[in-house]
């Protein structure tokens, strides 16, 4: 019964291994840990993170390995967006532990073990090459979110948030899983890497696959919240609490990129005349929808949603640009400003997200924009990390998002869509407005409240090192842009 | 020549004074905070004198030159070198900072590190502008400077600053996309290079050249400001600080026209040649239409706001007649008019921190309480309106000479605003000095303090310095004005 029965080589997913039983160890430790003692569960979430970094460092080896009957992969792209991953759940885990230690309903073991759940689909996700791993990993990240989302439970707009979302994210995974069937009824395989095979040999039935790639594309869009499948991005965002929500807008954009690149580049690269048709066109109406929509916003966090929307559209310039009329000589060009687009938003959105969580304390979200009245005159230096986070998203230079968007714009321009460039750039000028309004709020305006800001000592060295990183990383961002090219030249 | 990297030193300098002032200095320490802005400005300004003693005259190309690789993903150096053109607006920059700390010793009482600070970061930033030659350089120090200008103007500005900080940053960022998109449009044709100095000598066909050209054209017409893009300098002088105004007029709307004189001629020739016309008839535009909308202003800034439009048509109409005589002319009028529109704001900034009002209605008869503001003031409106021996003429007669020679008809257009520039000058300057003392504010005024005294008579100085005896000025310039009409004078369609 055993005889075609081949013991798997684990080390590739060593990390996520690793991962899933210290989580499920955390489970069962927690239930000895009284609420009062909470912090012996953080400490062990991020020691249980950094271990997997460590372990991910020690088993890369730089080769694309297949494992799991090539369910699974390990090449650079994966182990680097992981060790990004890491580090935005535990920049995560430390900026929320004020946050819900100060909200007794949310101070639960769970809210770690879930956060663990959620970055082990994330890592799954990253590594797939398989469409039922990819929506294992998928559904685990979005189960773990939506409890995490409801997690408030007296909360009526956290409620209804999580049953948006909830409700929402089983359509897109259906429409997910229903272009993965036509794709799979097309060429027969529900593998990646085989099915680009499949797809180089022709003789494919084309309608089939053009029908199931518009599924396919719809869920991922879904899943990055690009318009027009944006709509639970400010729902979520807004009722969400703000340590959920900042996990919510960082982590799972690593993993959306790699899906994209998984399923897009790696597995459907010959039909990229069809996709990227509709990825422009998404692409457009996200910078459009997400900058007009977030000027009318008062709610700092639906606006960032918003802004989010615009960023991911942004994003997709990168991905649309790869391969320019059957030609991919501009292909690792334009896929690594991509990813690197997608570390400095996460660096920015951890920090935005951050500065919310420093303001907000017990009773008091401060998630208006107008709580950050007035300050500069409260706090010079939080008011500067804020503004320097404002300008770098709206991509103004010292600052990442500079880099980021000028990355993508060359790629954009060097595959001759200048059209596309264009309309890139008129909005972000745009997007400068809701930017600088809220720089207006802390410096030009007098604060409301006086009250000082009372977060702790770990939280405030981490958000100004997160500033000072948007700066530095500003100045000099060649080392993350050249990982970024030599990982997806190394794993494509 | 000297071995220290002296242009980084001009850049840098001023940016971590900015911070160590930002550092040290709180709100309860304003004294030391003054100190050390004003020691930082003093330092940044002397680290750029080598830069004129040291110049080498008879090199049009790029001197006191760093090269180093600063994002070789993308082949981007931080490639600094100043010319003749470039090389006077360091020093100016730099001197003029020493003026914006002292001129805002007593008068800001609020935020006084922040305020120090922003003007520092500002002055290294624009100093960026002048001496990067690499495409992406330039571009970073020309947005971030938006930063500060967008602080300064909304922080401690007027009643109405922050439409004007918002007008200011949004009008201004316009315009730097588009140039942002030129940019990588050369980069990627000239084979992936950054440098400016390369792209002077890439071949572009017309059609590109055109949209490279109008790419540009927008950039800098929104900063220098020409009109119809200018709406937004009035609005951001009103409600800035008199500090703010100083640089805004005295330094910020150059980077505009030098702008010109790096991109728009030497990379897109026959586009500029093409469409001088048009630069020209806006230029014009600006110089007597302006020039008339200053005469009915009936605020002081506004007034010195719009002449500082007018002067500036002066300038972009010299730079698109093509000969040395009329750049080199445009470049004077440029420095001339940095010496003369800071002193002005000043001048105005000194009544308003006695009486609280620009409006020239709330005053008359100045001249029986101030007699020493009165003495200086008059000098420099004299020098506004382009008096003989003050610098302000010297730019203008050598811009209008050109012209009669280009042509007699724009030349007659440009000399108008010799008569117009008197008539807004001196006008507003009878109004508000001469006569009777109009009502008993201005009876209870208090003469210029020593530290407005210095501050005014330096100005004053280089005002008479350079009108009396411009050769120190010009002759930095020849080389490399003369390298530049080689680039754009030579066709680059193949």
């Amino acid at each position: 019964m055993f005889d075609n029965f081949v013991v798997p080589d684990f080390l590739p997913a060593a990390p996520e291994i690793f991962l899933a039983v210290m989580a499920m160890s955390i489970l069962m430790i927690d239930l000895l840990v009284k609420d009062s003692r909470r912090t012996v569960t953080f400490a062990l979430s991020i020691l249980t993170l950094l271990g997997c970094a460590v372990i991910q460092l020690m088993t890369s080896s730089g080769e694309i390995i297949y494992t799991f009957s090539n369910m699974f992969v390990d090449d650079l792209m994966s182990d680097l967006l992981k060790l990004f991953l890491y580090m935005t759940v535990i920049v995560v885990l430390f900026y929320s532990r004020g946050y819900i230690n100060d909200r007794p309903e949310m101070n639960k073991g769970e809210y770690y073990v879930l956060t663990l759940f959620a970055t082990l689909g994330m890592m799954v996700m990253i590594s797939a090459n398989h469409f039922v791993s990819l929506y294992i990993g998928l559904e685990l990240l979005s189960l773990s979110l939506y409890v995490m989302v409801a997690m408030n439970r007296d909360s009526v707009t956290s409620t209804e948030a999580a049953m948006k979302y909830f409700v929402l994210g089983a359509l897109a995974s259906g429409l997910l899983l229903y272009g993965m069937s036509m794709i799979y009824g097309a060429t027969g395989s529900l593998e990646i890497t085989a099915i680009a095979e499949r797809l180089y040999g022709g003789g494919v039935n084309n309608t089939v696959l053009v029908f199931g790639l518009v599924f396919l594309v719809a869920g991922l869009a879904f899943k990055l919240g690009v318009v027009p499948f944006h709509m639970w991005i400010p729902d979520v965002y807004h009722g969400a609490p703000t340590s959920v929500t900042l996990l919510i807008s960082t982590a799972p954009k690593l993993a959306a990129f790699a899906i994209v690149m998984r399923l897009l580049v790696n597995g459907l690269i010959t039909m990229s005349a069809d996709w990227q048709n509709m990825l422009i066109i998404l692409s457009v109406l996200s910078m459009a929808i997400g900058n007009l929509a977030a000027i009318a916003q008062t709610n700092l966090k639906r606006m960032l949603a918003y802004s989010a929307i615009s960023h991911m559209g942004f994003m997709l310039l990168g991905i649309v640009t790869g391969v320019v009329s059957g030609d991919a000589r501009y292909a690792l060009n334009a896929y690594s400003s991509a990813m690197f687009y997608v570390i400095a938003y996460v660096l920015m959105s951890l920090g935005t997200f951050g500065m919310i969580l420093l303001m907000a304390r017990a009773g008091f979200e401060a998630d208006n924009i107008d709580d950050f009245k007035g300050l500069n005159k409260r706090s010079p230096w939080f008011a500067a990390i804020m503004m320097m986070l404002m300008f770098s998203m709206a991509g103004v230079p010292f600052f990442i998002g500079f880099f980021a968007k000028f990355s993508v714009l060359q790629a954009v321009v060097a595959a001759g869509y200048t059209w596309l460039a264009l309309v890139a750039v008129l909005f972000s000028l745009i997007g400068a407005f809701y930017y600088l309004r809220v720089v207006k709020v802390m410096y030009f305006d007098a604060p409301e409240d006086e009250t000082p800001i009372m977060a702790g000592t770990d939280m405030r060295w981490l958000i100004s090192a997160n500033g000072l990183a948007v700066a530095f990383l500003g100045l000099f961002p060649q080392v993350i842009m050249s990982l970024c090219a030599y990982a997806l030249l190394r794993s494509l | 020549m000297s071995t220290y990297p002296l242009l980084s030193f001009a850049i840098w300098i001023p940016i971590f004074a900015g911070l160590a002032v930002l550092a040290v200095g709180s709100d309860r320490n304003a004294p030391l905070a003054r100190m050390l802005a004003l020691f930082g400005a003093v330092a940044g300004f002397l680290v750029t004198i080598p830069l004129w003693t040291g110049f080498d005259v008879a090199n049009g190309g790029m001197q006191f030159v760093e090269m180093k690789t600063w994002i070789p993903r993308f082949n981007i150096n931080y490639h600094l070198g100043v010319d003749g053109i470039s090389m006077l607006f360091v020093i100016l920059n730099a001197f003029i900072t020493i003026i914006v700390i002292a001129a805002g010793w007593e008068v800001i009482k609020e935020k006084v590190a922040q305020y120090n600070a922003a003007f520092l970061i500002m002055s290294g930033l624009m100093n960026g502008i002048f001496t990067s030659l690499d495409g992406v350089l330039f571009y970073v120090f020309f947005e971030a400077s938006l930063i500060p200008m967008y602080l300064i103007i909304g922080v401690w500005g007027g009643p109405n600053r922050v439409y004007a900080a918002f007008k200011f940053f949004l009008y201004t960022l316009f315009g730097s996309l588009l140039f942002l998109l030129a940019l990588l449009y050369l980069f990627i044709n000239s084979g992936g290079s950054f440098s400016i100095l390369d792209w002077h000598k890439l071949p572009i066909e017309l059609a590109p050249q055109i949209w490279l050209f109008l790419a540009f054209l927008i950039a800098f017409a929104v900063k220098v400001p020409m009109w119809p893009v200018h709406t937004w300098l009035p609005d951001a002088h009103v409600e800035a600080p008199t500090g703010g105004s100083i640089v805004l007029a005295a330094i910020a709307l150059k980077l505009g026209a030098y702008g010109f004189l790096r991109f728009s001629l030497p990379i897109a020739p026959d586009a500029s040649h093409e469409l001088s016309g048009l630069v020209i008839a806006l230029s014009l535009i600006a110089v007597v239409y302006i020039g008339f909308v200053a005469l009915v202003q009936a605020d002081m800034k506004k007034l010195v706001a719009y002449s500082s439009i007018a002067h500036m048509g002066f300038v972009t109409l010299g730079f698109f007649m093509f000969s040395a005589l009329a750049i080199e002319g445009a470049l004077v009028q440029m420095i001339s008019h940095g010496f003369i529109s800071g002193a002005m704001f000043f001048c105005i900034g000194v009544m308003y921190d006695r009486l609280h009002s620009r409006q020239i209605a709330d005053y008359g008869g100045v001249v029986n309480t101030m007699p020493k503001f009165a003495a200086l003031f008059m000098l420099f409106s004299m020098a506004n309106a382009g008096l003989p021996a003050t610098s302000g003429f010297v730019g203008e007669f050598m811009v209008i000479l050109a012209a009669v020679k280009f042509n007699f008809w724009i030349a007659f257009a440009a000399a108008t605003s010799l008569i117009l520039g008197a008539a807004y000058s001196l006008w507003m300057y009878k109004r508000v000095v001469f006569g009777e003392i109009a009502n008993s504010h201005v009876a209870e005024l208090t003469d210029i303090n020593k530290r407005e005294f210095a501050i005014l008579g330096v100005l004053a100085f280089c005002t008479l310095w350079m009108g009396l005896y411009p050769q120190p000025f010009t002759e930095v310039m020849h080389a490399s004005v003369n390298e530049l009409l080689n680039h754009v004078n030579i066709s680059k369609i193949q």
